[in-house]
Protein backbone atom coordinates (compact mmCIF):
# COMPACT_ATOMS: atom_id res chain seq x y z
CA UNK A 1 0.00 0.00 0.00
CA UNK A 2 2.57 2.37 1.14
CA UNK A 3 6.58 1.62 -1.31
CA UNK A 4 9.34 3.63 -1.30
CA UNK A 5 12.36 2.85 -2.40
CA UNK A 6 15.92 4.63 -2.10
CA UNK A 7 14.58 7.64 -1.41
CA UNK A 8 17.25 10.64 -1.18
CA UNK A 9 17.21 13.80 -0.10
CA UNK A 10 20.20 16.37 0.33
CA UNK A 11 20.04 19.80 2.28
CA UNK A 12 22.71 21.48 1.67
CA UNK A 13 25.52 19.97 3.84
CA UNK A 14 23.19 17.43 5.49
CA UNK A 15 22.10 14.05 3.77
CA UNK A 16 18.84 14.06 5.57
CA UNK A 17 17.80 10.76 3.52
CA UNK A 18 20.43 8.08 2.20
CA UNK A 19 18.33 5.85 0.07
CA UNK A 20 15.96 4.73 2.45
CA UNK A 21 13.58 1.47 1.57
CA UNK A 22 9.95 1.07 3.09
CA UNK A 23 6.98 -1.60 2.07
CA UNK A 24 4.04 -1.29 4.44
CA UNK A 25 1.30 -3.52 3.45
CA UNK A 26 -2.67 -2.89 3.25
CA UNK A 27 -4.36 -2.80 6.29
CA UNK A 28 -0.77 -3.12 8.63
CA UNK A 29 1.32 -0.04 10.95
CA UNK A 30 4.61 0.56 9.95
CA UNK A 31 6.38 2.82 13.08
CA UNK A 32 9.30 4.02 11.60
CA UNK A 33 11.36 5.02 14.80
CA UNK A 34 14.74 7.55 14.90
CA UNK A 35 16.37 10.21 17.27
CA UNK A 36 15.52 13.85 16.11
CA UNK A 37 17.23 14.67 13.25
CA UNK A 38 17.24 10.91 11.84
CA UNK A 39 15.12 11.66 8.69
CA UNK A 40 11.36 10.93 10.10
CA UNK A 41 9.55 14.10 8.89
CA UNK A 42 11.74 14.45 5.69
CA UNK A 43 10.52 10.62 4.79
CA UNK A 44 7.27 11.41 5.27
CA UNK A 45 7.26 15.10 3.45
CA UNK A 46 8.88 12.73 0.65
CA UNK A 47 5.57 10.33 0.65
CA UNK A 48 3.04 12.81 0.92
CA UNK A 49 4.20 15.06 -2.01
CA UNK A 50 5.61 18.28 -0.02
CA UNK A 51 9.01 17.28 -0.90
CA UNK A 52 10.48 16.03 -3.86
CA UNK A 53 13.27 13.51 -3.17
CA UNK A 54 16.57 13.84 -4.89
CA UNK A 55 16.26 10.10 -6.13
CA UNK A 56 14.23 6.95 -5.37
CA UNK A 57 10.97 6.42 -5.85
CA UNK A 58 7.70 6.03 -4.12
CA UNK A 59 3.96 4.65 -4.36
CA UNK A 60 1.05 5.00 -2.26
CA UNK A 61 -2.17 3.52 -2.69
CA UNK A 62 -0.32 1.93 -6.65
CA UNK A 63 0.05 5.91 -7.31
CA UNK A 64 3.59 7.21 -8.05
CA UNK A 65 3.69 10.29 -5.58
CA UNK A 66 6.32 11.64 -8.05
CA UNK A 67 4.39 11.33 -11.39
CA UNK A 68 0.70 11.76 -9.77
CA UNK A 69 0.67 13.77 -6.31
CA UNK A 70 -2.67 14.68 -7.08
CA UNK A 71 -3.72 11.74 -7.05
CA UNK A 72 -1.99 10.53 -4.07
CA UNK A 73 -3.00 13.25 -1.86
CA UNK A 74 -6.48 11.83 -2.40
CA UNK A 75 -5.35 8.81 -0.37
CA UNK A 76 -3.10 9.88 2.04
CA UNK A 77 -4.72 11.62 4.89
CA UNK A 78 -1.67 13.31 6.88
CA UNK A 79 -0.88 14.50 10.06
CA UNK A 80 2.41 16.32 10.50
CA UNK A 81 4.65 16.79 13.16
CA UNK A 82 3.48 20.60 14.11
CA UNK A 83 -0.30 20.67 13.77
CA UNK A 84 -1.25 22.08 10.37
CA UNK A 85 -4.90 23.84 11.97
CA UNK A 86 -5.43 27.60 11.20
CA UNK A 87 -5.62 29.26 14.49
CA UNK A 88 -8.00 31.67 13.86
CA UNK A 89 -10.38 29.40 12.58
CA UNK A 90 -12.51 26.90 15.17
CA UNK A 91 -12.24 23.88 15.17
CA UNK A 92 -15.73 23.64 13.11
CA UNK A 93 -14.29 25.54 10.50
CA UNK A 94 -11.14 24.49 9.67
CA UNK A 95 -12.65 20.97 9.50
CA UNK A 96 -15.36 22.19 7.06
CA UNK A 97 -13.04 24.30 5.53
CA UNK A 98 -10.64 20.93 4.98
CA UNK A 99 -14.06 19.42 3.58
CA UNK A 100 -14.41 21.90 1.05
CA UNK A 101 -11.08 21.71 -0.08
CA UNK A 102 -11.65 17.76 -0.35
CA UNK A 103 -14.39 18.72 -2.95
CA UNK A 104 -17.17 16.85 -0.66
CA UNK A 105 -19.72 19.96 -0.90
CA UNK A 106 -20.66 22.24 1.52
CA UNK A 107 -23.38 20.09 3.69
CA UNK A 108 -21.32 16.77 3.31
CA UNK A 109 -18.22 18.99 4.77
CA UNK A 110 -20.45 20.40 7.52
CA UNK A 111 -21.67 16.71 8.64
CA UNK A 112 -18.42 15.38 8.79
CA UNK A 113 -17.05 18.24 10.60
CA UNK A 114 -19.36 17.58 12.86
CA UNK A 115 -19.00 13.56 12.91
CA UNK A 116 -15.29 14.01 13.66
CA UNK A 117 -15.57 16.38 16.45
CA UNK A 118 -17.54 14.20 18.13
CA UNK A 119 -15.64 11.09 17.56
CA UNK A 120 -12.32 13.01 18.44
CA UNK A 121 -14.43 14.54 22.06
CA UNK A 122 -13.64 18.01 20.31
CA UNK A 123 -17.61 18.65 20.36
CA UNK A 124 -17.42 21.21 23.22
CA UNK A 125 -14.92 23.27 21.75
CA UNK A 126 -15.81 22.99 18.29
CA UNK A 127 -16.68 26.83 18.24
CA UNK A 128 -13.63 28.44 19.91
CA UNK A 129 -10.97 29.40 17.59
CA UNK A 130 -8.43 26.43 17.78
CA UNK A 131 -5.19 29.11 19.32
CA UNK A 132 -7.51 28.48 22.56
CA UNK A 133 -6.91 24.62 22.10
CA UNK A 134 -4.10 22.55 24.73
CA UNK A 135 -1.83 21.05 22.80
CA UNK A 136 -3.17 17.08 22.44
CA UNK A 137 -6.86 19.07 21.77
CA UNK A 138 -4.76 20.54 18.70
CA UNK A 139 -3.03 17.44 17.21
CA UNK A 140 -6.64 15.57 17.66
CA UNK A 141 -8.19 18.37 15.47
CA UNK A 142 -5.15 17.93 13.02
CA UNK A 143 -5.43 14.41 13.17
CA UNK A 144 -9.08 14.75 12.39
CA UNK A 145 -8.40 17.34 9.54
CA UNK A 146 -6.67 13.52 7.70
CA UNK A 147 -9.61 11.91 8.44
CA UNK A 148 -12.01 13.99 6.22
CA UNK A 149 -12.09 12.84 3.50
CA UNK A 150 -11.60 9.00 5.03
CA UNK A 151 -8.14 8.12 3.06
CA UNK A 152 -7.36 4.50 2.95
CA UNK A 153 -3.46 5.39 3.34
CA UNK A 154 -2.53 7.73 6.89
CA UNK A 155 0.88 8.99 7.50
CA UNK A 156 1.26 10.32 10.76
CA UNK A 157 4.40 11.94 12.02
CA UNK A 158 5.50 11.79 15.94
CA UNK A 159 1.59 11.84 16.61
CA UNK A 160 2.00 11.91 20.19
CA UNK A 161 5.24 13.83 20.85
CA UNK A 162 4.81 16.52 23.17
CA UNK A 163 1.41 14.67 24.77
CA UNK A 164 0.77 13.80 28.35
CA UNK A 165 0.39 10.42 29.58
CA UNK A 166 -3.96 10.62 29.27
CA UNK A 167 -3.17 12.64 25.87
CA UNK A 168 -1.26 9.70 24.04
CA UNK A 169 -3.05 7.02 25.75
CA UNK A 170 -6.48 8.85 24.03
CA UNK A 171 -4.64 9.17 20.63
CA UNK A 172 -3.39 5.31 21.08
CA UNK A 173 -7.05 4.51 21.18
CA UNK A 174 -7.57 6.41 18.20
CA UNK A 175 -5.16 5.29 15.83
CA UNK A 176 -6.05 1.80 16.75
CA UNK A 177 -9.85 2.13 15.72
CA UNK A 178 -8.18 3.32 12.71
CA UNK A 179 -6.85 0.32 11.77
CA UNK A 180 -9.59 -1.77 12.74
CA UNK A 181 -11.80 -0.15 10.40
CA UNK A 182 -9.37 -0.81 7.35
CA UNK A 183 -6.48 1.67 7.33
CA UNK A 184 -2.96 1.71 6.36
CA UNK A 185 -0.89 3.45 8.82
CA UNK A 186 2.82 4.40 8.70
CA UNK A 187 3.84 6.34 11.90
CA UNK A 188 6.81 7.91 12.90
CA UNK A 189 8.15 7.97 16.58
CA UNK A 190 10.95 8.30 18.84
CA UNK A 191 9.22 5.23 21.11
CA UNK A 192 9.79 2.57 21.04
CA UNK A 193 7.55 1.78 23.37
CA UNK A 194 4.78 3.67 20.94
CA UNK A 195 6.20 1.50 18.23
CA UNK A 196 5.37 -1.78 20.16
CA UNK A 197 2.13 -0.84 20.85
CA UNK A 198 1.00 0.30 17.29
CA UNK A 199 2.82 -1.41 15.33
CA UNK A 200 2.97 -4.98 12.98
CA UNK A 201 6.31 -3.81 11.88
CA UNK A 202 9.09 -1.19 12.72
CA UNK A 203 11.93 0.45 10.98
CA UNK A 204 14.89 1.86 12.89
CA UNK A 205 16.43 4.56 11.04
CA UNK A 206 19.40 6.90 12.04
CA UNK A 207 21.34 9.24 9.28
CA UNK A 208 18.55 8.97 6.97
CA UNK A 209 19.38 5.30 6.86
CA UNK A 210 17.18 2.16 7.99
CA UNK A 211 19.67 0.30 10.20
CA UNK A 212 16.86 -2.03 11.64
CA UNK A 213 13.44 -3.93 10.76
CA UNK A 214 11.49 -6.66 12.49
CA UNK A 215 8.96 -6.73 14.71
CA UNK A 216 8.62 -4.96 18.68
CA UNK A 217 10.04 -8.29 19.56
CA UNK A 218 12.92 -8.91 17.41
CA UNK A 219 14.50 -5.87 18.04
CA UNK A 220 14.43 -6.01 21.54
CA UNK A 221 15.89 -9.43 21.34
CA UNK A 222 18.74 -7.38 19.52
CA UNK A 223 19.25 -5.49 22.78
CA UNK A 224 18.67 -8.73 24.89
CA UNK A 225 14.97 -8.35 26.07
CA UNK A 226 14.20 -6.98 29.30
CA UNK A 227 16.40 -6.74 31.84
CA UNK A 228 16.42 -6.96 35.47
CA UNK A 229 18.86 -4.32 37.21
CA UNK A 230 19.09 -4.19 41.30
CA UNK A 231 21.00 -2.34 43.38
CA UNK A 232 22.55 -3.35 46.94
CA UNK A 233 22.36 -1.91 49.68
CA UNK A 234 26.27 -3.15 50.56
CA UNK A 235 28.62 -4.09 48.55
CA UNK A 236 29.72 -7.35 50.57
CA UNK A 237 26.41 -8.63 49.31
CA UNK A 238 27.89 -8.39 45.47
CA UNK A 239 29.49 -12.01 45.23
CA UNK A 240 26.30 -14.12 46.32
CA UNK A 241 23.62 -11.41 43.89
CA UNK A 242 25.85 -12.05 40.83
CA UNK A 243 25.58 -15.86 41.81
CA UNK A 244 21.99 -15.32 41.85
CA UNK A 245 21.61 -13.19 38.45
CA UNK A 246 23.98 -15.43 36.69
CA UNK A 247 21.25 -18.47 37.50
CA UNK A 248 18.81 -16.58 35.35
CA UNK A 249 21.05 -14.11 33.10
CA UNK A 250 21.24 -14.13 29.60
CA UNK A 251 24.62 -13.16 28.87
CA UNK A 252 27.02 -11.14 31.23
CA UNK A 253 26.44 -10.42 34.71
CA UNK A 254 26.65 -6.07 34.06
CA UNK A 255 28.46 -4.61 37.61
CA UNK A 256 28.58 -1.19 37.85
CA UNK A 257 31.65 0.91 39.37
CA UNK A 258 30.40 1.51 42.44
CA UNK A 259 30.32 -2.66 42.50
CA UNK A 260 26.69 -1.82 43.74
CA UNK A 261 24.60 -1.97 40.39
CA UNK A 262 23.94 -4.69 39.14
CA UNK A 263 22.16 -5.61 35.84
CA UNK A 264 20.61 -8.62 33.39
CA UNK A 265 19.35 -9.34 30.12
CA UNK A 266 16.48 -11.81 30.72
CA UNK A 267 14.57 -13.76 27.98
CA UNK A 268 10.88 -14.80 28.27
CA UNK A 269 8.92 -13.82 31.43
CA UNK A 270 10.48 -11.36 33.22
CA UNK A 271 8.67 -10.96 36.01
CA UNK A 272 9.01 -14.47 36.77
CA UNK A 273 12.69 -13.92 36.74
CA UNK A 274 12.79 -10.90 38.75
CA UNK A 275 10.28 -13.04 41.85
CA UNK A 276 13.15 -15.69 41.60
CA UNK A 277 16.03 -13.48 42.10
CA UNK A 278 14.55 -11.82 45.05
CA UNK A 279 13.69 -14.96 46.29
CA UNK A 280 17.56 -15.95 46.06
CA UNK A 281 18.86 -11.95 47.89
CA UNK A 282 16.10 -13.21 50.49
CA UNK A 283 17.80 -16.99 50.98
CA UNK A 284 21.16 -15.27 51.00
CA UNK A 285 19.90 -11.70 53.00
CA UNK A 286 21.24 -10.07 50.38
CA UNK A 287 19.62 -6.39 51.26
CA UNK A 288 18.64 -4.32 48.52
CA UNK A 289 17.80 -0.38 47.76
CA UNK A 290 15.82 -0.88 44.47
CA UNK A 291 15.31 -3.47 42.17
CA UNK A 292 13.41 -3.86 38.85
CA UNK A 293 12.25 -4.84 35.79
CA UNK A 294 13.74 -2.50 32.43
CA UNK A 295 12.00 -2.84 29.29
CA UNK A 296 14.73 -1.95 26.66
CA UNK A 297 14.18 1.47 25.52
CA UNK A 298 14.94 2.91 22.61
CA UNK A 299 18.63 4.01 23.61
CA UNK A 300 18.76 0.56 24.07
CA UNK A 301 18.26 -0.64 20.69
CA UNK A 302 20.04 2.58 19.52
CA UNK A 303 23.17 1.27 21.74
CA UNK A 304 23.17 -1.98 20.83
CA UNK A 305 22.85 -1.66 16.87
CA UNK A 306 25.00 1.35 16.11
CA UNK A 307 27.12 1.37 19.27
CA UNK A 308 26.39 4.82 19.91
CA UNK A 309 23.60 6.04 22.16
CA UNK A 310 20.45 8.72 20.77
CA UNK A 311 21.70 12.32 20.43
CA UNK A 312 19.21 13.42 22.48
CA UNK A 313 20.39 10.62 25.47
CA UNK A 314 23.40 12.60 24.75
CA UNK A 315 22.30 16.38 25.07
CA UNK A 316 19.56 14.93 27.44
CA UNK A 317 17.66 18.10 26.23
CA UNK A 318 14.15 17.72 24.93
CA UNK A 319 13.74 20.70 22.18
CA UNK A 320 10.67 18.91 20.88
CA UNK A 321 8.62 19.62 23.80
CA UNK A 322 9.62 22.97 23.63
CA UNK A 323 8.68 23.95 20.23
CA UNK A 324 5.36 22.30 20.14
CA UNK A 325 4.57 24.68 23.93
CA UNK A 326 4.91 27.25 21.39
CA UNK B 1 -14.22 19.96 -12.69
CA UNK B 2 -12.20 21.86 -14.92
CA UNK B 3 -8.99 23.33 -13.27
CA UNK B 4 -10.14 27.13 -14.04
CA UNK B 5 -13.57 26.53 -12.19
CA UNK B 6 -11.73 24.34 -9.14
CA UNK B 7 -9.11 26.91 -8.87
CA UNK B 8 -12.00 29.75 -8.36
CA UNK B 9 -14.01 27.60 -5.89
CA UNK B 10 -11.04 26.08 -4.20
CA UNK B 11 -9.71 30.13 -3.88
CA UNK B 12 -13.46 30.85 -2.77
CA UNK B 13 -12.77 28.39 0.35
CA UNK B 14 -9.81 29.92 0.81
CA UNK B 15 -10.94 33.38 0.85
CA UNK B 16 -13.77 32.87 3.26
CA UNK B 17 -10.96 31.71 5.90
CA UNK B 18 -8.76 34.91 5.39
CA UNK B 19 -12.31 36.43 5.94
CA UNK B 20 -12.99 34.89 9.43
CA UNK B 21 -9.56 36.28 10.49
CA UNK B 22 -11.06 39.62 9.98
CA UNK B 23 -13.71 38.87 12.40
CA UNK B 24 -11.48 37.51 14.75
CA UNK B 25 -8.73 40.04 15.02
CA UNK B 26 -10.76 43.20 14.76
CA UNK B 27 -7.39 45.16 15.01
CA UNK B 28 -6.85 44.37 11.20
CA UNK B 29 -10.29 45.56 10.33
CA UNK B 30 -9.25 49.04 12.44
CA UNK B 31 -6.28 49.76 10.49
CA UNK B 32 -8.29 48.72 7.42
CA UNK B 33 -10.88 51.23 7.92
CA UNK B 34 -9.13 53.55 9.98
CA UNK B 35 -5.86 54.54 7.24
CA UNK B 36 -8.34 55.57 4.85
CA UNK B 37 -10.22 57.43 7.12
CA UNK B 38 -6.85 58.96 7.98
CA UNK B 39 -5.62 59.84 4.24
CA UNK B 40 -9.01 61.84 2.95
CA UNK B 41 -8.56 63.96 5.86
CA UNK B 42 -5.03 64.76 5.74
CA UNK B 43 -4.53 65.38 2.03
CA UNK B 44 -8.33 66.70 2.13
CA UNK B 45 -7.37 69.41 5.10
CA UNK B 46 -3.16 69.99 5.02
CA UNK B 47 -2.64 69.92 1.52
CA UNK B 48 -6.49 70.84 0.09
CA UNK B 49 -5.69 74.66 0.47
CA UNK B 50 -1.95 74.50 -0.46
CA UNK B 51 -2.21 73.63 -3.91
CA UNK B 52 -4.21 75.33 -6.29
CA UNK B 53 -4.43 73.45 -9.42
CA UNK B 54 -5.72 74.74 -12.90
CA UNK B 55 -8.49 75.77 -13.89
CA UNK B 56 -11.54 76.34 -11.57
CA UNK B 57 -10.83 73.34 -10.14
CA UNK B 58 -12.01 72.60 -6.23
CA UNK B 59 -8.60 70.44 -5.09
CA UNK B 60 -10.16 69.19 -2.44
CA UNK B 61 -12.77 67.08 -5.21
CA UNK B 62 -10.36 66.62 -7.47
CA UNK B 63 -7.44 65.24 -4.99
CA UNK B 64 -10.04 62.34 -3.81
CA UNK B 65 -9.68 60.43 -6.68
CA UNK B 66 -5.95 60.06 -6.41
CA UNK B 67 -6.17 59.36 -2.52
CA UNK B 68 -8.60 56.18 -4.16
CA UNK B 69 -5.99 55.10 -6.23
CA UNK B 70 -2.97 55.62 -3.74
CA UNK B 71 -4.68 53.52 -0.94
CA UNK B 72 -6.00 50.91 -2.82
CA UNK B 73 -2.28 50.09 -4.84
CA UNK B 74 -0.93 50.43 -1.41
CA UNK B 75 -3.42 47.69 -0.33
CA UNK B 76 -1.69 45.46 -2.22
CA UNK B 77 0.77 45.25 0.35
CA UNK B 78 -1.91 43.54 2.46
CA UNK B 79 -1.56 40.37 0.08
CA UNK B 80 2.09 39.86 0.35
CA UNK B 81 1.97 40.32 3.58
CA UNK B 82 -0.94 37.87 4.29
CA UNK B 83 0.51 35.71 2.00
CA UNK B 84 3.80 35.42 3.56
CA UNK B 85 2.70 34.71 6.93
CA UNK B 86 0.82 31.74 5.60
CA UNK B 87 3.80 30.59 4.20
CA UNK B 88 4.91 30.66 7.77
CA UNK B 89 2.22 28.69 9.26
CA UNK B 90 1.42 25.18 9.94
CA UNK B 91 -1.84 25.49 8.23
CA UNK B 92 0.18 25.90 4.65
CA UNK B 93 1.04 21.94 4.97
CA UNK B 94 -2.56 21.25 5.40
CA UNK B 95 -3.48 22.80 2.32
CA UNK B 96 -0.50 21.42 0.17
CA UNK B 97 -1.76 17.54 1.83
CA UNK B 98 -5.02 18.48 0.33
CA UNK B 99 -5.73 17.64 -3.68
CA UNK B 100 -6.73 21.09 -3.96
CA UNK B 101 -5.91 23.87 -6.51
CA UNK B 102 -2.36 24.63 -6.34
CA UNK B 103 -3.40 27.88 -7.04
CA UNK B 104 -6.14 28.34 -4.70
CA UNK B 105 -4.18 29.84 -1.86
CA UNK B 106 -3.35 32.67 -4.08
CA UNK B 107 -6.69 33.21 -5.20
CA UNK B 108 -8.12 32.74 -2.00
CA UNK B 109 -5.66 35.74 -0.60
CA UNK B 110 -6.35 38.18 -3.63
CA UNK B 111 -9.96 37.96 -3.66
CA UNK B 112 -10.11 38.55 0.04
CA UNK B 113 -7.86 41.59 -0.77
CA UNK B 114 -10.54 42.42 -3.27
CA UNK B 115 -13.03 42.35 -0.57
CA UNK B 116 -10.56 44.71 1.98
CA UNK B 117 -10.69 47.33 -0.91
CA UNK B 118 -14.54 47.14 -1.03
CA UNK B 119 -14.71 48.08 2.40
CA UNK B 120 -12.05 50.71 2.29
CA UNK B 121 -13.43 52.47 -0.69
CA UNK B 122 -16.57 52.21 0.94
CA UNK B 123 -15.24 53.97 3.62
CA UNK B 124 -13.66 56.86 2.15
CA UNK B 125 -16.49 57.43 -0.05
CA UNK B 126 -18.14 58.25 2.85
CA UNK B 127 -15.44 60.43 4.28
CA UNK B 128 -15.03 61.95 1.30
CA UNK B 129 -18.85 62.99 0.84
CA UNK B 130 -18.14 64.61 4.46
CA UNK B 131 -15.59 66.70 3.18
CA UNK B 132 -17.49 68.20 0.12
CA UNK B 133 -16.27 65.53 -2.64
CA UNK B 134 -19.36 64.86 -4.55
CA UNK B 135 -20.28 62.38 -8.11
CA UNK B 136 -21.27 64.33 -10.62
CA UNK B 137 -21.25 62.20 -13.20
CA UNK B 138 -24.07 59.53 -13.61
CA UNK B 139 -24.20 56.58 -11.06
CA UNK B 140 -23.38 54.05 -13.68
CA UNK B 141 -20.21 56.22 -14.27
CA UNK B 142 -19.36 56.21 -10.61
CA UNK B 143 -19.63 52.55 -10.14
CA UNK B 144 -17.60 51.78 -13.19
CA UNK B 145 -15.29 54.12 -11.37
CA UNK B 146 -14.92 52.35 -8.40
CA UNK B 147 -14.65 48.93 -10.22
CA UNK B 148 -11.74 50.11 -12.48
CA UNK B 149 -10.16 51.02 -8.54
CA UNK B 150 -10.83 47.35 -7.61
CA UNK B 151 -9.86 45.85 -11.08
CA UNK B 152 -6.40 48.04 -11.12
CA UNK B 153 -5.84 46.62 -7.44
CA UNK B 154 -6.41 43.70 -8.02
CA UNK B 155 -3.95 43.14 -10.68
CA UNK B 156 -1.09 45.01 -8.39
CA UNK B 157 -2.25 42.32 -5.34
CA UNK B 158 -0.53 39.53 -7.94
CA UNK B 159 2.34 41.22 -8.09
CA UNK B 160 2.82 41.94 -4.69
CA UNK B 161 1.54 37.85 -4.36
CA UNK B 162 4.49 36.76 -6.16
CA UNK B 163 6.94 38.83 -3.70
CA UNK B 164 5.20 37.50 -1.09
CA UNK B 165 6.19 33.84 -2.44
CA UNK B 166 9.72 35.33 -3.67
CA UNK B 167 11.01 36.79 -0.13
CA UNK B 168 8.11 34.85 3.07
CA UNK B 169 9.01 37.16 5.40
CA UNK B 170 6.60 40.02 6.46
CA UNK B 171 9.02 42.50 6.96
CA UNK B 172 10.48 42.84 3.98
CA UNK B 173 7.72 42.70 2.44
CA UNK B 174 6.22 45.84 3.77
CA UNK B 175 9.47 47.74 3.21
CA UNK B 176 9.53 46.26 -0.65
CA UNK B 177 6.06 48.14 -1.33
CA UNK B 178 6.77 51.16 0.33
CA UNK B 179 10.14 51.47 -1.78
CA UNK B 180 8.22 50.71 -4.84
CA UNK B 181 4.25 51.62 -4.14
CA UNK B 182 5.76 55.22 -2.98
CA UNK B 183 7.01 56.55 -6.00
CA UNK B 184 4.26 54.69 -8.45
CA UNK B 185 1.76 57.23 -6.27
CA UNK B 186 4.06 60.39 -5.98
CA UNK B 187 5.55 60.61 -9.27
CA UNK B 188 1.63 60.34 -10.77
CA UNK B 189 -1.09 62.94 -11.07
CA UNK B 190 -2.53 61.32 -8.00
CA UNK B 191 -2.16 64.45 -5.93
CA UNK B 192 -0.39 67.54 -7.89
CA UNK B 193 -1.68 68.18 -11.98
CA UNK B 194 0.69 66.49 -14.57
CA UNK B 195 1.67 69.78 -15.46
CA UNK B 196 3.44 70.89 -12.50
CA UNK B 197 6.13 68.26 -13.85
CA UNK B 198 8.63 69.01 -15.93
CA UNK B 199 10.57 66.82 -19.14
CA UNK B 200 11.34 63.34 -18.57
CA UNK B 201 9.36 63.00 -15.43
CA UNK B 202 6.04 64.55 -16.66
CA UNK B 203 6.06 61.43 -19.71
CA UNK B 204 6.73 59.29 -16.99
CA UNK B 205 3.67 60.54 -15.28
CA UNK B 206 1.80 60.52 -18.59
CA UNK B 207 2.23 56.84 -18.77
CA UNK B 208 2.12 55.46 -15.13
CA UNK B 209 -0.77 53.71 -14.99
CA UNK B 210 -1.29 54.96 -11.35
CA UNK B 211 -1.94 58.57 -13.31
CA UNK B 212 -4.08 56.54 -16.08
CA UNK B 213 -5.95 55.29 -12.93
CA UNK B 214 -6.50 58.35 -11.12
CA UNK B 215 -7.37 60.25 -14.09
CA UNK B 216 -10.28 57.77 -15.39
CA UNK B 217 -11.79 57.71 -12.04
CA UNK B 218 -11.72 61.74 -11.76
CA UNK B 219 -13.40 61.24 -15.24
CA UNK B 220 -16.04 58.85 -14.22
CA UNK B 221 -16.97 60.55 -11.05
CA UNK B 222 -17.06 64.11 -12.44
CA UNK B 223 -14.46 65.60 -10.87
CA UNK B 224 -11.94 67.24 -13.35
CA UNK B 225 -13.86 70.40 -13.16
CA UNK B 226 -13.62 70.59 -16.77
CA UNK B 227 -10.00 70.17 -16.71
CA UNK B 228 -8.44 68.89 -20.11
CA UNK B 229 -5.79 66.01 -19.61
CA UNK B 230 -2.37 66.20 -21.22
CA UNK B 231 -2.22 64.89 -24.72
CA UNK B 232 -0.51 61.88 -24.39
CA UNK B 233 -2.45 58.70 -25.13
CA UNK B 234 -2.24 57.16 -22.44
CA UNK B 235 -3.89 60.20 -20.88
CA UNK B 236 -6.23 60.55 -23.48
CA UNK B 237 -7.41 56.97 -22.99
CA UNK B 238 -7.05 56.97 -19.61
CA UNK B 239 -9.70 53.73 -18.89
CA UNK B 240 -8.29 51.70 -21.94
CA UNK B 241 -5.27 52.33 -21.35
CA UNK B 242 -5.57 51.11 -17.44
CA UNK B 243 -7.29 48.21 -18.96
CA UNK B 244 -4.51 47.08 -20.79
CA UNK B 245 -1.83 47.63 -17.71
CA UNK B 246 -4.34 45.33 -15.98
CA UNK B 247 -4.06 42.73 -18.27
CA UNK B 248 -0.63 42.62 -19.23
CA UNK B 249 0.00 42.48 -14.66
CA UNK B 250 -2.39 39.63 -14.74
CA UNK B 251 -0.87 37.62 -17.12
CA UNK B 252 2.45 37.98 -16.21
CA UNK B 253 2.27 38.26 -12.65
CA UNK B 254 -0.30 35.42 -11.97
CA UNK B 255 1.54 32.32 -13.73
CA UNK B 256 4.44 33.94 -11.85
CA UNK B 257 3.48 33.96 -8.64
CA UNK B 258 2.18 30.05 -8.88
CA UNK B 259 5.03 29.04 -9.87
CA UNK B 260 6.46 30.79 -7.38
CA UNK B 261 4.00 29.16 -5.00
CA UNK B 262 5.16 25.68 -6.08
CA UNK B 263 9.04 26.18 -5.84
CA UNK B 264 8.73 27.98 -2.47
CA UNK B 265 6.35 24.99 -1.23
CA UNK B 266 8.62 22.44 -2.50
CA UNK B 267 11.49 23.07 -0.84
N1 LIG C 1 14.65 22.58 5.35
C1 LIG C 1 15.81 22.06 5.79
N2 LIG C 1 16.98 22.68 5.52
C2 LIG C 1 18.16 22.15 5.94
N3 LIG C 1 18.27 21.02 6.65
C3 LIG C 1 17.14 20.35 6.94
C4 LIG C 1 15.85 20.84 6.54
N4 LIG C 1 14.92 19.97 6.98
C5 LIG C 1 15.58 19.00 7.64
N5 LIG C 1 16.91 19.22 7.62
C6 LIG C 1 17.93 18.35 8.20
O1 LIG C 1 17.71 17.04 7.76
C7 LIG C 1 17.93 16.12 8.81
C8 LIG C 1 16.70 15.25 9.01
O2 LIG C 1 15.65 16.07 9.48
P1 LIG C 1 14.19 15.53 9.81
O3 LIG C 1 13.36 16.71 10.14
O4 LIG C 1 13.73 14.64 8.71
O5 LIG C 1 14.45 14.66 11.11
P2 LIG C 1 13.41 13.99 12.09
O6 LIG C 1 13.78 12.56 12.17
O7 LIG C 1 12.03 14.31 11.68
O8 LIG C 1 13.75 14.66 13.47
P3 LIG C 1 12.80 15.12 14.66
O9 LIG C 1 12.61 13.94 15.53
O10 LIG C 1 13.59 16.17 15.34
O11 LIG C 1 11.55 15.65 14.08
C9 LIG C 1 18.28 16.93 10.04
O12 LIG C 1 19.68 16.90 10.20
C10 LIG C 1 17.82 18.32 9.71
O13 LIG C 1 18.66 19.28 10.29
MG1 LIG D 1 10.48 15.28 12.51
Amino acid sequence: MIRASGLTKRYKAVEALRGLDLAVPEGKVLALLGPNGAGKTTAVRCLTTLLKPDAGSATVAGIDVLADPAGARAKIGLSGQYAAVDEHLTGYENLVMVGRLYHLGKSRAQARARELLERFDLSEAADRPSKTYSGGMRRRLDLAGALVAAPPVLILDEPTTGLDVRSRQQMWDVIRELVASGATLLLTTQYLEEADRLADDIVVIDHGQAIAHGTADELKATTGGERIEVVLADVEDRDAAVRTLTEIAVGDVRVSDNGRELSVAVSGRGAGHLLHVLQGFERDSVTVLDAGLRRPTLDDVFLSLTGHATEDAVAGTDDKNKELAK
Amino acid sequence: MSTATQALTDGWVVAQRNLIKIKRVPEVLVFVLISPIMFVLLFAFVFGGAIDPPGSVNYKEWLIAGIFAQTVVFGATFTGAGLAEDMQKGIIDRFRSLPMSSSAVLVGRTTSDVVYNILSLIIMALTGLLVGWRIREGVVDAILGFALLLLFAYAVSWVMAFVGMLVPSVEVINNASFIVIMPLTFVSNAFVPTETFDGALRTIVEWNPVSTLTQASRELFGNTGGFAPTDAWSMQNPVLYTLIWVGVILLVFAPLAVRQYRLTTSK
